[in-house]
């Protein structure tokens, strides 16, 4: 129990009579990197949205950094340490890179309420070192957000979630959007992530992506969470086998 | 790989694709603008548009003329420094005019003298209670205070009823200007005392509005408060999803607008000696088209108060060239609208062309 970073007991959503989410039992450990896969409307997200008080569940327990939570909110479940990359970007487009990593957290150097003077100078350092630990390239950083590149923007989103001494990172789709050099450069910042040993959660519908940057994929169908394999006991075909309906059952991880 | 710095080499970089700030283009166009009232003067009237001319005079400039040029804008720009901030947050105060006389009303109303010239004051309010002759600091904070009390509901409608600020502040507009009218009956409410005439007198409403220029442009770069004045008007779900509380932030910026307002109306009403009820009509507009013209994007997140300082100058250089050149006031409120309209557009296309090349 020590070493496991996020645990979920029969978390279960249900949207009137939809059933989106049905006894989800999860588990990630320090320093894993666990993909979750899954056909359009799986519930991968809705799992996502529940852990990170998005949305409030219907039912069922979730243990985080070895305590039992009850989020209220996003903000609740952030400032616990689990930092989410949206799909929709939630970054402030008119703002530089300092700005919008600290945004909503800023440092400052006196407390005057709303009126608080700015460490400016230290969140420029923090972002320096931030995007260094996660080999993030960003040409400039005063540079507004609206001038960078789809690529840019999501490296300055991830660059955001370890900034913050995350316990848990999430990311929905990073690359979804992005064209394939940008896609490396996210992959490559995924990996430092890894040599870091910052746990992650990735849905991800590309296969290759998921081989190269996971230790175990969790696949979801219809709600359900089919099929939990460690990589290399599992292949392309086995798991799109499990998306599909192909194959059925929870195939269990003989841990 | 981990060594690898966050230095020059990202994804689709371009060293030139630096930022260029907005002020300078403004700047920009304000000299030009000069230049052009200067060569036209020369041409046409054999005269200087900012030059000193005479001979009986020993300086450079005629500073006769850049006085006036700032200070006729120095009212309108301390309701345009509130302005600006409401629209970098993706908001928009029509009730500023409205403010402005209704808050010219009511605290002129506290800063009457008792006796005019050895007989008791005809358009005094309070004199049967007493409220005359007070320090100058009683109508200053009673304005202060009506101030505050219209941004505050203009702010809790807009954060809480969420209807648009559009609807929230016309309807204040409309309303303050009833109270104005309804303050003293229709009736102009004079003869202030001396302390309070002198916040109006001479430069004073310039160096009110400097000061306040610089002390938000400060608060707008240095402060959380102006840092998540840009982070709602550009992205206003990122900013709730941040843990920035949208709701009081608001709240707090119209009730800055207000403040702010306010002052102008102390301002005004002690520089013209007397508050009327129709003080202040179409002032919002006015601070708008500043803030506009200063580079201030109607659509949030982008802006400065050193711009619309800029802007309110060019409206001035605008005012005063027309004096200058002999020609009527209706030619100036024609330009004015083509100039507004004209800085908004040219606004776009550099924002279009930006896009372009990013």
């Amino acid at each position: 129990m020590a070493d496991i970073v996020l645990k979920t007991e029969n978390l279960t959503k249900r949207y009137g009579g939809v059933h989106a989410l049905e006894g989800a039992n999860f588990e990630l450990r320090k320093g894993e990197h666990v993909a979750i896969m899954g056909d359009n409307g799986a519930g991968k997200s809705t799992f996502v949205r529940q852990i990170t008080a998005v949305e409030q569940r219907t039912d069922g327990k979730i243990w985080f950094d070895g305590k039992e939570v009850n989020f209220t909110g996003p903000i609740a479940a952030r400032e616990a340490g689990i930092e989410t990359v949206f799909q929709n970007l939630a970054l402030a487009d008119d703002l530089d890179v300092p700005s919008n990593l600290f945004l909503g957290r800023e440092k400052v150097l006196f407390n005057l309420g709303p009126f608080s003077i700015l460490d400016r100078k230290y969140m420029r350092k923090a972002t320096e070192a931030a995007l260094v630990r996660t080999a993030v390239k960003i040409p400039n950083l005063s540079n507004t957000i609206r001038h960078m590149s789809g690529g840019q923007r999501q490296c300055v989103a991830i660059a955001r979630t370890a900034t913050f001494a995350s316990k848990l990172i999430i990311m929905d789709e990073p690359t979804a959007a992005l064209g394939v050099q940008e896609t490396a450069q996210v992959e490559n910042i995924i990996r430092t992530l890894k040599d870091n040993g910052e746990p992650l959660i990735l849905i991800s519908h590309n296969m290759r992506q998921v081989f190269d940057l996971c230790d175990r994929i969790v696949v979801f169908r219809r709600g359900r969470i089919v099929a939990n394999l460690r990589k290399q006991d599992t292949d392309g075909n086995d798991i799109v086998s499990y998306i599909t309906g192909a194959k059925t059952g929870e195939a269990e991880l003989a841990a | 790989m981990a060594q690898t710095s966050h230095g020059v080499g990202g994804v689709g970089y371009d060293a030139k694709k630096r930022a260029w700030p907005a002020e300078i283009n403004v700047f920009l166009a304000l000299v030009i603008l000069v230049v052009v009232f200067e060569l036209i003067g020369r041409i046409f009237l054999g005269d200087s548009f900012l030059f000193n001319t005479r001979s009986d005079v020993s300086a450079i400039f005629n500073e006769a003329r850049l006085q006036i040029i700032i200070l006729q804008v120095s009212i309108v720009g301390i309701i345009a420094i509130g302005v600006t901030q409401v629209i970098i947050t993706g908001g928009i105060d029509l009730s500023s005019g409205s403010i402005v006389g209704a808050t010219a009303m009511i605290a002129m109303s506290f800063a009457q003298v008792a006796t005019v010239n050895g007989n008791p004051n005809p358009k005094a309010m309070f004199l049967a209670q007493g409220w005359t002759d007070l320090p100058v600091i009683v109508p200053v904070l009673v304005a202060i205070g009506c101030g505050l009390f219209a941004g505050l509901v203009n702010g809790a409608l807009i954060a809480y009823t969420r209807i648009p600020p559009f609807i929230a502040t016309l309807g204040m507009m409309v309303t303050a200007r009833g109270i104005a009218k309804w303050w003293s009956k229709g009736q102009p409410i004079s003869f202030p005392t001396e302390s309070f005439a002198g916040i109006g007198k001479g430069l004073m409403p310039v160096i009110i509005f400097l000061s306040l220029a610089v002390l938000f442009q400060l608060i707008m770069t240095y402060t959380r408060y102006g840092k998540h004045c840009y982070a709602i008007g550009s992205n206003e779900d990122a900013a709730r999803m941040s843990g920035i509380k949208i709701a009081n932030h608001k709240i707090l910026v119209y009730v800055i607008a207000g403040v702010l307002a306010a002052l102008a109306a102390v301002v005004l009403s002690s520089k013209n000696l007397t508050a009327q009820s129709g003080m202040g009509v179409m002032y919002e507009l006015d601070a708008i088209a500043m803030a506009v013209i200063g580079g201030v994007s109607l659509s949030g997140g982008r802006g400065s108060i050193v711009g619309t300082v800029i802007g309110s100058l060019i409206f001035g250089v605008i005012i005063s060239g027309f004096t200058f050149l002999r020609l009527d006031a209706y030619y100036q409120e024609m330009v004015k609208g083509v100039i507004i309209v004209g800085a908004v557009v040219l606004d776009q296309w550099r924002q279009r062309l930006r896009a372009m090349r990013a």
